[in-house]
């Protein structure tokens, strides 16, 4: 029997809650972190609104602060958006009956925290009748609760002025510290992450943040050539195990 | 003025990055190579960003007892590994980073 579509809702917006708890520090640092970086309150709130992706909101608020202008803080939230795209062909064929407006809503709300709640109820539940409204319900509690928050951070912020003085300005390094390391489990992925950091110290005083895109660049190349050389070493190890085997 | 023309940018590189693939459904497959370097995007480019505000606060290296975003970030991704939660990871560095600045001054 399949589920009703309130009930795949209502499951939807049940199994982001503990992901939108996650969520909320992050939007309320990022709103209290707008004003004190050059932004306005409107485009904080639009950028909640209308962008709706947390990590660029928070690296397009850290490079305002350090002056960058608003063309290289495009590239960069392009850049750190692709990972969406890997969620979205892992989605797309449980998507692709709908029609095309349910899945540019679904797309708009493809969030890190969206994709981790729909994908698992896509692998649990084989019924998949109404299991976009479960998708939609996932969506509907992470914008709604990050349109709140950036609104109490915006508030907070216009409240206690000082608040970047706290260490609010760390707030971000630390964040997206905290999401690189669970990338961090075998060499190609070091090897990508410490050139990175290499490249990015070195060229740190090239013009327009030149020195960022490039260091990205970097690590990723390098990070993919290694696991080349990883993957073809051990595909060279196998073969010849096997050639040993028939030896034998 | 700037700013709606950058929040306007970013919308436009945010939404057709995860909306193609749905608009598409399924008619375009990615290459290999890209699907594989594509893993390679988020933590390279995170690492970019915060390795120069990390450890070059003020314009030039700086690993010393003076400067407390290197050691809070130190505290923080000893943590982070030991504890893998993305929030544990966040206040330990921030209470530590409080921490530092106010032993250091």
């Amino acid at each position: 029997m399949s589920l009703s579509k309130s009930t795949e809702f209502i499951n939807g917006a049940k199994a982001t809650i503990p992901l939108i708890i996650g969520a909320i520090p992050f939007g309320i640092i990022f709103g209290t972190l707008a004003e004190p970086s050059g932004l306005s309150i409107w485009g904080a709130m639009a950028m909640s609104l209308f962008v709706f992706a947390g990590s660029s909101q928070f690296i397009a608020v850290g490079l305002l602060a350090a002056g960058v202008g608003p063309a290289l803080i495009v590239a960069t939230t392009f850049v750190v958006n692709l990972r969406h795209l890997l969620y979205a062909t892992a989605l797309v064929d449980k998507v692709s009956h709908l029609s095309q407006a349910w899945r540019a809503v679904l797309a708009f709300g493809l969030t890190d925290e969206s994709f981790a709640a729909v994908n698992s109820r896509y692998l649990g539940r084989s019924d998949t009748t109404h299991a976009h409204w479960f998708f939609l319900g996932s969506i509907m509690a992470m914008y709604s609760n990050w349109q709140l928050c950036t609104w109490l951070g915006i508030g907070l912020g216009e409240l206690f002025p000082d608040m970047t003085q706290w260490g609010l300005d760390f707030a971000m390094s630390v964040t997206f510290l905290g999401m690189v390391i669970p990338y961090l489990r075998n060499k190609p992925m070091w090897l990508a992450v410490i050139s990175a950091a290499a490249f990015a110290l070195v060229l740190r005083d090239l013009p327009h943040q030149l020195g960022l895109v490039i260091a990205a660049l970097s690590g990723i190349c390098i990070g993919y050539a290694s696991q080349q050389i990883d993957i073809r070493i051990r595909v060279a190890k196998a073969t010849a195990a096997a050639t040993e085997e028939r030896k034998r | 003025m700037n700013e709606t023309l950058m929040i306007v940018g970013m919308a436009l590189v945010t939404f057709p990055v995860r909306y193609i693939m749905f608009a598409l459904a399924g008619r375009i497959r990615f290459p290999l190579w890209l699907n594989q370097s594509l893993t390679f995007v988020p933590p390279a480019v995170l690492t970019a960003i915060i390795a120069p505000l990390i450890l070059m606060p003020n314009g030039q290296l700086d690993m010393s007892f003076d400067n407390p975003y290197f050691w809070a970030a130190l505290v923080a991704g000893v943590v982070g590994f030991w504890r893998q939660h993305l929030l544990t990871t966040i206040v330990v560095g921030m209470v530590s980073f409080v921490i530092f600045k106010w032993m250091m001054n």
